[in-house]
């Protein structure tokens, strides 16, 4: 036993594998801890915020101490933030019109560098006039290269910000306090301050926390629907493979039917005539549990039809055991580690499975609980690719790849060990 | 020979597989009686059906057609307890001692459930120790070594020999040795008959050895009988057989068998004899 | 005398197992075949016989290793050449290896023609197809396989016609050197016969030089070599002509070994059969000494000691023990 573990671990692929599940595992047993509470809760008034460190700007004022920092390069980052990158583009866009127009003026589009802010704004100032009327330029267009300039006019202002209160008792509003452009405040001591790992979703609810939940809830699903498929399978194939007969045409006639329906279009059909009310997480997984379970009878059945003929079943019956007895000792153990890995395999199909039916909206109904699956559908349905918000749909993909993939990695890896004919 | 009693026969045994045209007949048509207390060979080669046979006089193979009489009488197995019964008389060694075994369970169990087959469930465990002992005695294994060890610990012989304790603990009237030595060393070919002889001289079962090895069969046996494709072809004593073979197919058989005394179709030896002084005493 | 055709000095190969252990399973084993010569090779399961045929091959692959000692044939040392040109230049010209179950190495999709075009092309791509059927075709017809074998799939053959066009098929360039590792042992008594005539034939038509046979089996051993070795925990305790070793065996275990043998002769049931007791030592710490010491009955304190050599006996027989031959005689005969 021990010795067989040791193999197993001699694996490079089980390795792998087993260390992604076992940091999976963490996190989600983890994370919980630290950040409790429904994960589903709606935190953002807007949909798709992008991952980051948000602070909370109403505390930022009320901070204890104001610090003044006279940081190097402060104005000029301020400046290229401030001349926004669609801004960058129509100042561009003018000084091509402008070398067409003027002919003294030579420039070529490779020649403007967008990120350099100075050259750029030194361009604008010399060649914008409001008064050249280029052809083919809509009033909409003119105005909006008048805009910009405008705008970058009061890129340089760096006059102290003021901030003002309502005062209740006289009705007033009273300046309470001045910013310049100098005034540092420290993080920390901003009461209100949230890591969004992954921002949120369309709901504005956090997606890393609900990424997090909805991975335990696909393994719950993976690992309940794996039990039952295997359960199925392997006291199905059991019957069938030893009693033979009668028994076996049975099992086998049933075993080819489902066989011959494709699995998905049975999950689908089922899932559907549930209805979308009934579906909590636990129906999906019995549901993907009751479909799967074929192939499982299928191998354990052949199997037990080679072992059923080996002697040692063959003395076992002479020494006079019970059918039971023969069937969990002297044919179950042999088979054992076959159906642990026919287990994973299971685990594994049954979350792609999941993830599958949840895309196509047959997944558990939604507002309850997070699964990888539903987080999909949502992504999908709210279009958050039109939207650019790539993490409320990359991270999910990944995770599922990984989890499926560290399950396929496990299995091999125990092949290896207890498939003789692949043991090296 | 009048006082020779039969303990297992068989009038018009069949067994056929599958059905239509996928029809093979394994045994066909087969008469046999084996008298108490004697050694009987059953000589075939690969596909002579000598393998279903004796599966069908275990009981763990259905008898297509014929009647299998057990000591006089017409055997009944249709009840898992009447099997119960018949097993405590007719027992067997299988040819692969390597995959007679559980390899999941210790050694010890095998020899345990002999004892509680033969009715010593109740008996104290010192007890049952000792009779453990004395069968592995028997076979020249020491208990003390074999105790809470797994199958696959031992060498195919001392396998071998602790299914040999198991015959020697149950005391089967009848034993079915279904190739025990083919697997096995020629060396330890020798102490696996030795035992097997020893245990009918002491209990006088009878013993039924399959073998396709025909100087094995005439080494060992009383009886011989010679089967080709399910059928029966020759049977008498091993002398008779061996020496003086009627049937055609066992005369082929005999000689493409190489022999070291007499000479041999595609032998180098045929151009000189070899000497006449061996030197075994 | 005539021509050496192979020549082993002091081989020695082992195995290395997954934890790193080394199993020296063969251990110095030195011999001569002659031309026209076949020696046998007997000893129980895990004495090493197979993997010496394995060795003599000059091709490893893991976990067999090569460690040291000379395979020379017809005076060119193959040991130590690399193995793919010992795939290209040596196999199946200068040796060639049949193992037991060499009728399952055909592909049941090819004609048995193409696995003849594929052993030929593989060491002179320019032979005409023609050219290669015509040698097909001569070589089955002088080794009585039907003609129309060759143009058959193997699985329209049965398993003793399959073993024997395996060995036509890999003695068709005529090595000097046939290694035949039990190739009769997974048929009946009738086919094993008809490979015995082919492999008797192969010899007579000159078509290989020189043949190793490796069976347990001792009655066969006796009707097939001219000489018997026997080997024990990978080494060669005895060698001697057939008659010599079936009949009078010197070494205790060559004596165990033939007392042992069983034939359906008259005058077998009046001779016991002797087992050797106890099992063979482990090769992966061999012990000291003789290594049959521990179940010989003639056993002396000095053997578990002293490392004994092949010693000539004289009559071109040689012997590993300690013991000498009058002293084993008499052993023999106060029994």
């Amino acid at each position: 036993m021990k010795n067989t573990l040791k193999q197993v671990f001699r694996s490079a692929n089980f390795r792998i594998g087993f260390i992604i599940i076992v940091l999976i595992l963490l996190l989600i047993t983890i994370y919980p801890i630290f950040s409790p509470g429904n994960p589903l809760q709606m935190i953002g008034y807007d949909s798709f915020i992008p991952p980051g460190l948000y602070v909370s700007l109403y505390d930022s004022l009320d901070v204890p101490r104001i610090y003044t920092l006279r940081l190097e390069g402060a104005d000029q980052i301020r400046i290229y933030a401030k001349l926004r990158p669609t801004d960058r583009e129509l100042i561009r866009d003018w000084l091509l019109l402008y070398s067409e127009y003027n002919e003294v003026f030579e420039l070529r589009k490779e020649d403007i560098n967008l990120e350099d802010t100075e050259a750029l704004l030194g361009l604008w100032w010399t060649y914008f006039d409001p008064e050249i009327r280029f052809e083919n330029l809509t009033i909409a267009e003119r105005r909006a290269f008048a805009r910009l300039d405008t705008r970058i006019d009061g890129i340089f202002d760096l006059y102290d910000k003021y901030i003002w209160t309502y005062n209740p008792e006289t009705g007033e509003q009273e300046l309470v306090g001045s910013v310049t452009n100098l005034a540092y405040i420290n993080v920390s001591d901003v009461t209100n301050v949230r890591l969004l790992p992954l921002g949120t979703d369309n709901f504005g609810r956090d997606m890393f926390k609900q990424l997090v939940s909805a991975i335990t809830t696909s393994l719950a699903i993976g690992l309940i629907a794996g039990l039952i498929a295997t359960m199925i399978g392997l006291v199905l194939g059991l019957l069938s493979g030893y009693l033979s007969g009668f028994v076996d045409d049975v099992i086998m006639f049933f075993t080819n039917l489902f066989t011959v329906i494709p699995g998905i279009v049975l999950l689908i059909l089922i899932s559907y005539s549930i209805g979308q009310e009934q579906r909590g997480p636990a129906t999906v997984a019995i549901v993907i549990g009751l479909t799967s379970w074929v192939w499982t009878t299928r191998s354990v059945r052949a199997q037990v039809l080679s072992l059923r003929n080996r002697d040692h079943v063959n003395l076992s019956k002479l020494s006079g055991h019970s059918l039971p007895r023969i069937v969990i000792k002297d044919i179950l153990p042999y088979i054992a580690s076959y159906v642990v890995m026919a287990f994973i395999l299971q685990v594994s199909s049954a979350i792609l499975a999941e993830a599958g039916l949840s895309m196509l909206g047959l997944g558990p109904r939604t507002t309850e609980t997070a699964t990888l699956g539903l987080m999909m559908n949502w992504a999908m349905r709210y279009t958050a690719h039109l939207s650019g918000a790539w993490w409320a749909y990359y991270p999910v993909i990944l995770v599922i790849a990984l989890i499926s993939f560290a399950l396929n990695l496990i299995n091999t890896g125990l092949d290896r060990v207890f498939n003789p004919q692949l043991r090296d | 020979m009048s006082e020779r009693e039969i303990c297992l026969s068989g009038t018009g045994v069949s067994k056929v597989f599958g059905f239509g045209n996928r029809k093979t007949v394994a045994v066909d048509n087969v008469d046999f009686n084996f008298y108490s207390g004697e050694l009987v060979s059953i000589v075939g080669e690969s596909g002579s059906g000598k393998t279903t046979l004796i599966k069908m006089l275990l009981g763990l193979t259905s008898v297509t057609e014929g009647e299998i009489q057990f000591l006089g009488k017409k055997r009944d197995i249709r009840t898992r307890s009447k099997k119960k019964e018949y097993w405590k008389d007719i027992q067997a060694i299988f040819q692969d001692p390597f995959s007679s075994y559980n390899i999941f369970s210790k050694i010890d169990s095998v020899l345990l459930d002999c004892i509680h087959m033969r009715g010593g469930r109740m008996l104290p465990k010192a007890k049952k120790i000792e009779m453990m002992e004395e069968a592995c005695r028997f076979v020249n294994l020491k208990y003390a070594e074999m105790t809470n060890k797994y199958p696959f610990e031992l060498s195919g012989g001392q396998m071998q020999r602790l299914m040999i304790a198991r015959i020697f603990l149950l005391r089967p009237k009848i034993l079915l040795a279904d190739e025990p030595t083919s697997m096995i060393d020629a060396c330890s070919r020798a102490t696996i008959l030795d035992m097997l002889l020893n245990l009918r001289n002491e209990t006088g079962m009878t013993i039924i050895f399959i073998t396709h090895d025909m100087g094995l069969a005439y080494y060992i046996s009383d009886t011989v009988y010679i089967m080709e494709r399910g059928k029966i072809v020759e049977f008498g004593s091993a002398d008779e057989v061996i020496l003086n073979p009627q049937a055609d197919y066992t005369k082929r058989l005999l000689s493409d068998v190489p022999k070291i005394h007499e000479p041999w179709e595609f032998s180098k030896r045929n151009q000189t004899p070899p000497p006449q002084t061996p030197v075994e005493a | 005398m005539s021509k050496i055709m192979l020549e082993v000095n002091g081989l020695t190969t082992k195995y290395i197992t997954r934890y790193n252990e080394s199993v020296y399973a063969v251990n110095d084993v030195s011999f001569q075949v002659e031309e026209g010569k076949s020696v046998g090779i007997a000893g129980e399961s895990g004495c090493g016989k197979s993997t010496l045929a394995l060795s003599l091959m000059g091709y490893y692959f893991p976990p067999l290793h090569y460690t040291k000692g000379d395979i020379i044939i017809d005076g060119r040392n193959i040991s130590g050449m690399d193995p793919d040109d010992v795939r290209k230049n040596i196999l199946g010209t200068e040796i060639a290896y049949i193992p037991q179950a060499a009728m399952n190495a055909l592909n049941p999709t090819r004609k048995v023609i193409r696995f003849i075009e594929d052993v030929i092309w593989a060491h002179d791509p320019k032979i005409s197809k023609k050219d290669i059927h015509d040698l097909a075709r001569e070589r089955f017809e002088t080794l009585n396989l039907p003609e129309d074998t060759l143009n058959k799939y193997p699985v329209e053959l049965s398993g003793g016609m399959k073993q024997r066009t395996v060995i036509s098929i890999s003695t068709i360039l005529s090595p000097k050197v046939l290694i035949a590792d039990e190739p009769s042992s997974a048929l009946d008594v009738t086919s094993q016969k008809m490979v015995i005539k082919m492999i008797h034939d192969l010899m007579e038509l000159g078509y290989i030089k020189s043949m190793i046979f490796i069976t347990h089996e001792l009655p066969l051993l006796y009707n097939v070599t001219d000489d018997i070795m026997v080997m024990y925990a990978g080494q060669i305790v005895e060698r001697g002509s057939a008659d010599q070793m079936i009949f009078d065996p010197i070494h205790p275990y060559s004596k165990g070994l033939m007392g042992s043998i069983l034939v359906p002769e008259d005058g077998t049931r009046d001779v016991k059969i002797t087992a050797i007791p106890g099992t063979p030592p482990n090769l992966k710490k061999p012990p000291d000494g003789c290594r049959f010491a521990e179940r010989c009955q003639y056993v002396k304190s000095q053997c578990r000691v002293q490392n004994m050599e092949l010693a000539g006996l004289g009559n071109g027989r040689t012997s590993r023990c300690m013991m000498s031959e009058e002293e084993l005689r008499e052993a023999y005969k106060n029994e």
